[in-house]
């Protein structure tokens, strides 16, 4: 078949490599090799087996893992009710269906997006869902990750599989290399300031370019996981030799099969001549660190930058959105970036919670003392038993930073830390949106560098200057 | 699941662009081991006043729109967090059917798994639809699914696409679980096929 010769993106080799059935032109039955759960979108999941008289199919291929709700501190007695009966309803669920658990108080509990790529479960060419829009995270690998509703989680769960229509494929090429005090979360809040938060409705992002190339996998992480703020289905970086050493030797990775997968991987990029629907550019030489000045992860502007005023955005809806914002903000146009003040500042989450965040992190902080409420919230306990084996946890407590537990914390503010309203917070996590930390509470995205500074500063910082 | 043929109702036009699911169903309310009973906290943040009375500048507040059926959306509704419960609250509140020039894509995958019509159309079409249920007493809409079409007051038609197997689905009310359990036999060859090609992919504790 003709067909089967014609060059292949990476998404259309995994794509091909899953599919069970095709059900019609728009609709296909395809294989999901690593299903993640956490205890926010999946009691109603469970509920539904239980209903309907249904098993897991594959409880060896699904983990779970709590961390939307989980407190950050006094784990040992959980107080909120609700979050209680939520924990409680995953730990009886993966009891009753056999489905392996890290219970709160295992040392490999964390950040579900985190877990995945630290236990070596994340792997290149698979097919990875959970109820959980960051589940793009896990491209960075070169698995086919994205987020699902509670009723495919369902689905997967009793079926190991889902009906998915094929995405378009877009490549977006990276090239250059980047400043001083410029970061992954720099580049894809660059990138989604450009393209917009549905520029990439319906497909699925190939990152690639030098700057991909150079980043690490902890990076490429970053990147991927924001994907789902420019609207794409999922992001895709080609697994190379960077990705293959991450994953050498941990838990989950193959050990006797390692030159049969390791095989299998190189094949996946995609091919030299193969065929995207949409190309975009981004060239990263010049790019400043970024923040956001909105309510939209597309309100973006470079730290040198000012707030911008309505009266330049000719799109009438556009135009009522900045407005909008800018209420909501608490801003004026025309005010520098680096003039806000700040409240609180946030390092976590599983855009920003790893090891190498927390590095950068605590490299500005050292010796310096904060000027804002700030805390630090660690990606998974191996991360903070990592951080704390480096002495990182003494670097951020001396500058005045709580240290604490690992979880999903103030990026969405589902469990105590959250902003009262009005607080105004820089903040490593992913969304910038009305109420996300906290109703009322108003977030700039930042990198964990310029958290880092923003907390030592007060304001919004450049952190080139501490550099 | 629940069937979606035909309704008859008012559309309130709610034109923010990139609407995300944080808003409409915060993450405190998200708390819940059920499906149901969300409703009350649907758009809460910008539904109710800081000392919990009405805004009653939010569309779904006035009187004419309180009992709205179907919701006319700014580009790019449903943007954000996974989260089913922004389905589940919009039709606990009584909302059957969006229409919208584009959604995000996991929520309008959500959206059919509940019952809930989502209909893309043209932004001249969807300017045309705001502008003719902005006026109270043009606001009632019949949204057909069978004929793909969404009839104003005046009886003026207006037509809609839609993938030919979501329409099925909603008009069948399909369970996608059974109807794939069906196919049990064709996941148990792939499995098998799989367990020979991948064989790192089998769980081994490390």
């Amino acid at each position: 078949m003709s067909e089967n010769k014609s060059p292949k993106t990476l998404f259309d080799k995994i794509w091909k490599n899953h599919v069970i059935d095709n059900i019609d032109e728009s609709n296909s039955l395809l294989y999901i090799d690593l299903h993640l759960v956490h205890e926010v979108t999946s009691p109603q999941a469970f509920e539904g087996l239980r209903l309907s008289k249904r098993n897991v199919r594959q409880p060896d291929k699904t983990f779970a893992v709590p961390d939307h709700n989980v407190p950050t501190v006094n784990r040992d007695k959980i107080e909120d009710e609700l979050s209680k009966k939520q924990l409680k309803a995953l730990e009886k669920n993966t009891k009753d269906f056999g489905i392996s658990y890290f219970p709160i108080d295992d040392i490999r509990q964390g950040i579900v997006h985190i877990i995945g790529p630290e236990q070596g479960l994340t792997q290149p060419g698979m097919t990875i869902v959970c109820g959980d829009s960051h589940t793009s995270t896990h491209g960075a690998f070169g698995a086919l990750a994205f987020g699902i509703g509670t009723s495919e989680v369902e689905h997967v769960l009793a079926t190991q599989t889902l009906l998915q229509k094929p995405a378009k494929n877009m490549r977006i090429n990276l090239n250059g290399k980047t400043q001083k005090g410029v970061t992954a979360k720099d580049l894809i809040l660059g990138l989604i300031g450009k393209i917009g938060t549905a520029g990439g409705t319906g497909h699925v992002i190939e990152y690639a370019g030098s700057a991909i190339k150079n980043l690490s996998m902890e990076g490429r992480m970053t990147i991927c996981n924001m994907s789902i703020e420019a609207g794409a289905r999922a992001g895709l970086i080609a697994p190379d030799e960077t990705t293959f050493n991450y994953i050498k030797g941990r838990n989950f990775a193959p050990k006797e099969n390692w030159d049969q997968a390791l095989k299998f991987w190189k094949s996946l990029p995609s091919d030299e001549t193969a065929k995207y629907d949409n190309e975009e550019i981004l060239e990263v030489n010049k790019l400043e660190p970024q923040v956001t000045w909105g309510t939209s992860p597309q309100d973006v502007s470079s730290i040198k930058g000012k707030v911008p005023n309505p009266e330049n955005e000719k799109d009438l809806n556009k135009r009522q959105s900045i407005i909008n914002s800018l209420e909501y903000m608490g801003l004026k146009p025309g005010t520098k970036l680096e003039d806000i003040k700040l409240d609180q500042v946030f390092i976590g989450s599983c855009t920003n919670s790893r090891i190498e965040d927390l590095r950068e992190a605590a490299n500005i902080v050292k010796g310096k003392s904060v000027k804002t409420k700030a805390m630090v919230v660690p990606g998974s306990g191996l991360v903070r038993q990592q951080a704390e084996e480096e002495g990182l946890d003494k670097i951020f407590k001396e500058a005045g930073f709580e240290w604490r537990e690992s979880g999903c914390s103030m990026c969405l503010a589902m469990n105590a830390d959250k902003l009262k309203p009005g607080e105004r917070c820089a903040s490593t996590s992913n969304r910038n949106f009305e109420g996300r930390q906290g109703k009322g509470g108003r977030t700039h995205l930042v990198s964990p560098i310029m958290a880092a500074a923003a907390a030592i500063s007060g304001r919004l910082t450049d952190v080139r200057e501490f550099i | 699941m629940e069937k979606f043929k035909k309704i008859v109702g008012i559309a309130a036009p709610f034109t923010r662009i990139n609407v995300d699911t944080d808003l409409i169903i915060p993450a405190e309310s998200l708390k819940t081991i059920s499906r149901k009973g969300l409703g009350k906290d649907l758009f809460s943040y910008i539904r109710f006043n800081e000392n919990g009375s009405q805004n009653n500048k939010f569309i779904l507040n006035q009187p004419n729109y309180k009992n709205s059926k179907i919701l006319v959306t700014g580009k790019n509704f449903g943007c954000g967090s996974s989260r089913e419960h922004a389905v589940w609250a919009l039709k606990d509140f009584g909302i059957k059917c969006l229409i919208g020039t584009e959604f995000a894509d996991i929520f309008y995958n959500n959206c059919f798994k509940n019952g809930v019509l989502a209909i893309i159309l043209d932004s001249k079409k969807v300017e045309k639809i705001i502008k003719i249920v902005s006026s109270s007493k043009n606001s009632e809409l019949e949204i057909d699914l069978e004929s793909q079409t969404v009839k104003t007051k005046q009886n003026e038609i207006i037509n809609f696409d839609i993938l030919p197997y979501l329409k099925r689905n909603l008009l069948e009310g399909v369970d996608d679980i059974s109807k794939t359990l069906e196919k049990k036999k064709l996941i148990d060859e792939y499995e098998f096929d799989m367990k020979k090609k991948y064989p790192w992919l089998e769980k081994k504790n490390g």
